[in-house]
């Protein structure tokens, strides 16, 4: 399985330290306000009574409050109203920080959420640098990414905690986000909205590349499938074609053209299957592929039978996807 | 009332009552596990009537239905999987939503190959002359029955509390859920 950083509080570029400098202000106003709270409770709790069970019952405030209480009252509503009033400046003011991260010579990427993964389009200038992967996000460090956010089926929510905040990806409506990472390194993302049986298996990567590591990625990501040259990979390669696979899956330069589950056509050169589910060996594919409804149930992927040797040449075809 | 009179009445009432909820699960239920292996039972084959087949053809013959979409007719997760897959394989590419374009209408109650779900199996696995793909070992045997619910659902074939509601996406025509039953008549328009 892929080593990924998923912490809200190491940061590793703007946007996410600014969410936690807002998280910090509130951990730490709320921490004042609920001790302020105990204090008083305990110090209410530990005053010397002044009344022991034989004193009759002093019904005379009930007319008129103590003007004591009543002023401690009306300083603990203003303190309250006056930190609440802060708490939502400091938001403001972190969305404004959040807006003005510069967009200058951004990144284009388009993210569609499905159940249960995720559609990953690089929208390059000229179309025909365009290309489409699944659950792995690449990006340049320091380079900033505009990510466009749509979604399939249901509301799901796009979060990588140590580069930014989260944000809803809604069926017919288009939202974006910005980010850059300024280390690179592997950030784990997680669906943050609860969107059917395998929400909580709906992972990603973000993979953060200096920037020529990046663009070799991306020119390769680019290229169409290689085409098999062994004779075990061309059997996998022609049942690909000739069964489920490919009412689903697309493989660039193949018959191959469903756009239902996760393009396929460099799936070789990804760390994990199925969103983050499984990690991408040969082993775990063909789990996978056998019946997938053992690993995430619900998922729409059927089970594809198949006997051991055509199995065998299937996830070999696979493999050579790189 | 007699012990024995009143014992057999708790009994059938238990009865009734398991019976009720029974059917309440199988209607609801959504079984998230592969249906078992069918492929070492024998079953009689029969030849592809369509060379038109997704990606690319196989000449294999397909297997005739076993059953007659027993567990699927009357379970409303089946029927709004085959829904979705109705959406996604583009079955409206041809039939629309229903009203039929370059293929046949399949809300009206005209059936050129049968009605019954083991018809209407075959139909998708086989494939028909002038135009209906053959969709045998391109799809799985469960994804076609779900399919097969789906479509008789669109002329009102199955319980009202089975079939579809409204669609999450852009639908043309009423609910499957709200429509009539169409009596199906054999032979075409």
């Amino acid at each position: 399985m892929m080593e990924a950083l998923h912490d809200v509080l190491a940061p590793f570029g703007p946007q996410a330290a600014h969410v936690r400098e807002l998280w910090l202000l509130t951990l730490a106003v709320c921490t004042v306000v609920f001790a302020a709270v105990l204090a008083a409770l305990l110090f209410a709790l530990l005053r010397a009574p002044r009344a022991n069970a034989q004193s009759p019952p002093g019904l005379s405030d009930l007319g008129r409050p103590e003007p004591g209480k009543r002023r401690s009252v009306i300083a603990a509503v203003a303190a309250s109203t006056l930190l609440l009033l802060a708490l939502i400046a400091a938001s403001i003011f972190t969305d404004r920080a959040l807006a003005r991260l510069s967009t200058e010579g951004a990144l284009r990427l388009e993210v569609t959420a499905h159940q249960w993964w995720w559609e990953v389009r690089y929208v390059e200038p000229n179309v025909a640098d365009s290309f489409i992967t699944a659950n792995e996000i690449h990006v340049p460090t320091g380079r900033p990414v505009i990510v466009t956010l749509k979604a399939d089926d249901v509301i799901h929510s796009f979060w990588v905690p140590s580069l930014a905040g989260k944000k809803d990806l809604l069926p017919g409506r288009t939202t974006t986000m910005n980010f850059r990472a300024d280390r690179d390194g592997v950030y784990r993302g997680q669906c943050a909205e609860f969107c059917g049986s395998q929400h909580a298996l709906m992972a990603f990567f973000v993979v953060a590349d200096p920037p020529e590591r990046y663009a070799a990625w991306a020119a390769a990501q680019r290229r169409t499938a290689s085409e098999p040259t062994e004779s075990q990979p061309m059997r996998g390669r022609e049942i690909f074609m000739r069964s489920s696979c490919a009412m689903c899956h697309a493989i660039d330069g193949t018959t191959a053209q469903a756009v239902r589950g996760p393009n396929l056509t460099h799936v070789a050169s990804r760390g994990t299957l199925a969103a983050g589910a499984l990690a991408n060996t040969p082993e775990d594919l063909k789990r996978w592929i056998a019946d997938p409804q053992q690993i995430k149930p619900g998922t729409y992927m059927p089970a594809t039978r198949l006997a051991p040797e055509e199995m065998d040449a299937l996830v070999g075809y696979l493999q050579t996807l790189r | 009332m007699t012990a024995t009179a009143a014992s057999t009445a708790r009994i059938a009432a238990l009865a009734l009552s398991s019976a009720l909820a029974l059917c309440a699960c199988e209607r609801e239920m959504r079984r998230f596990e592969t249906p078992p292996d069918n492929r070492s039972s024998a079953r009689p084959e029969t030849p592809r009537t369509s060379t038109l087949q997704p990606a690319e053809a196989r000449s294999d013959a397909v297997r005739m239905p076993a059953g007659n979409g027993e567990g699927y007719e009357g379970n409303a997760y089946n029927v709004a999987q085959g829904k979705r897959l109705y959406r996604w394989y583009n079955c409206g590419g041809c039939h629309a939503q229903g009203g039929g374009g370059m293929g046949p209408a399949l809300i009206d109650d005209q059936w050129r190959y049968g009605s019954e779900p083991a018809q209407i199996f075959s139909t998708i696995m086989q494939g028909r002359p002038n135009g209906m793909p053959s969709f045998g070992g391109h799809l799985s045997e469960d994804q076609v029955w779900q399919l097969t619910a789906y479509v008789r659902s669109m002329s009102g074939q199955l319980r009202k509390d089975v079939a579809p509601g409204r669609a999450d996406s852009l639908q043309a025509n009423e609910p499957e859920a709200a429509r009539d039953r169409e009596p199906p008549r054999p032979g075409a328009k």
